[in-house]
């Protein structure tokens, strides 16, 4: 068993162009865990999740995951690595000319040399796992919002991932499905002892599911806790996002002038 | 991930030990499918097993359904609480006969 954080950031800043979207994030998350990010729009929890991807070079800080910084190791480690990761986007990301049994078994094509049965074996598996048995034949264009998500789900875990990443699991769903992905998330957790980081909004999956909670805002941690302690918090900004308060803007009445005429 | 075939009347074993893992399952694969095309019962001894993933259970699977077109016996053996977890998920572990011992599965 893996004893050191699987995942760990260390005063990760990024910037789109002169906009510092991360201020110096620390982070870390243990294995078997499940780590919710959350915010509200804006916040850069799904900057933060790209780059616990490598999918944005920080101006500085490190990722590891692992153990190893994922943007300076070798193009080869870094393949090796994503292996062992999974990774469901929000919009599903299926590949539209893809059956879902086709899109679920990809990954399986891309990165092994297994048998075409047992890959059969192990998709057909897999969508038993997300209830979607006996729908490999569909395409994508023929399925709700909740099974564009579970086939998601199911091509994240088919090569049984060490590490599994979430955008957004519930977004778009009816809070029947939106429970059923919840409970997916935990039984996989639970079942394959693998460590899940889920970005999210949405407060009831967030308080289900995860183990601790990290709280962004403007790009900065406000707070990272267990959901008892996050619930508690008198930070009021952490406040206001849990009952969903409005931000109240307070304008700088010049700037304002000037942005509105043109005269920035 | 390593193995070991041994006799034991009507079965062939074959213990497996350490990861069957992407990796290692083909190996797991080729042997269960030579003993059965042999026409042998197989039991799988998994109690050596440390950690079997998906790729793995795939395998067993193919096996299964390999041994009921033949009419042959095939099962499980010492599948520790890790590996019986992997079967629960894909709810195999209403599918399989698993037995405690080999004894039990001769028994049987």
């Amino acid at each position: 068993m893996y004893t050191e954080p699987i995942i760990e950031v260390d005063k990760l800043v990024v910037q789109y162009g002169d906009r510092i979207i991360l201020k110096g994030i620390d982070l870390t998350v243990q294995q078997g865990e499940i780590m919710v990010i959350m915010g509200a729009s804006g916040s850069g929890k799904s900057t933060l999740l790209r780059s616990l991807l490598g999918l944005n070079r920080p101006a500085s800080g490190r990722v590891r995951l692992l153990g190893k910084d994922i943007y300076t190791i070798s193009l080869q480690k870094l393949y090796e690595l994503r292996r062992q990761i999974g990774v469901a986007f929000q919009n599903g990301a299926l590949l539209g000319s893809l059956s879902v049994g086709d899109n679920v078994q990809l990954p399986l094509q891309e990165h092994t040399e297994l048998d075409k049965k047992t890959m059969a074996i192990m998709t057909r598996m897999k969508l038993e796992v997300v209830n979607l048995s006996g729908f490999e034949h569909l395409m994508p264009s023929e399925l709700s919002g909740g099974m564009v998500k579970r086939t998601a789900l199911a091509r994240a875990v088919i090569m049984d991932p060490k590490m599994l990443f979430f955008d957004e699991p519930s977004a778009g769903l009816d809070p029947i499905v939106a429970a059923e992905i919840d409970e997916l998330i935990l039984l996989l957790r639970q079942a394959m002892n693998i460590t899940v980081v889920v970005v999210t909004h949405e407060l009831h999956s967030a308080f289900k599911i995860a183990d601790r909670i990290t709280v962004l805002d403007q790009g900065e941690i406000l707070m990272t806790g267990t959901v008892e302690e996050i619930r508690n918090s008198d930070n009021e900004r952490i406040q206001n996002l849990l009952h969903r308060r409005p931000r109240r803007e307070v304008i700088d009445a010049d700037k304002y002038l000037r942005q509105l005429t043109g005269e920035v | 991930m390593d193995y070991q075939i041994h006799t034991t009347d009507p079965f062939t074993v074959i213990a497996l030990s350490g990861e069957v893992d992407l990796k290692f399952s083909p190996k797991a694969r080729e042997q269960i499918l030579k003993y059965l095309g042999k026409n042998s019962h197989v039991l799988v001894d998994l109690s050596g097993v440390s950690y079997i993933d998906s790729s793995g259970v795939a395998s067993l699977v193919e096996g299964l359904q390999y041994a009921k077109n033949k009419t042959l016996k095939f099962a499980l053996v010492g599948v520790s609480r890790a590996a019986m977890q992997v079967l629960q998920i894909a709810k195999l572990d209403q599918v399989f006969t698993i037995y405690d011992t080999i004894g039990d599965a001769q028994a049987d």
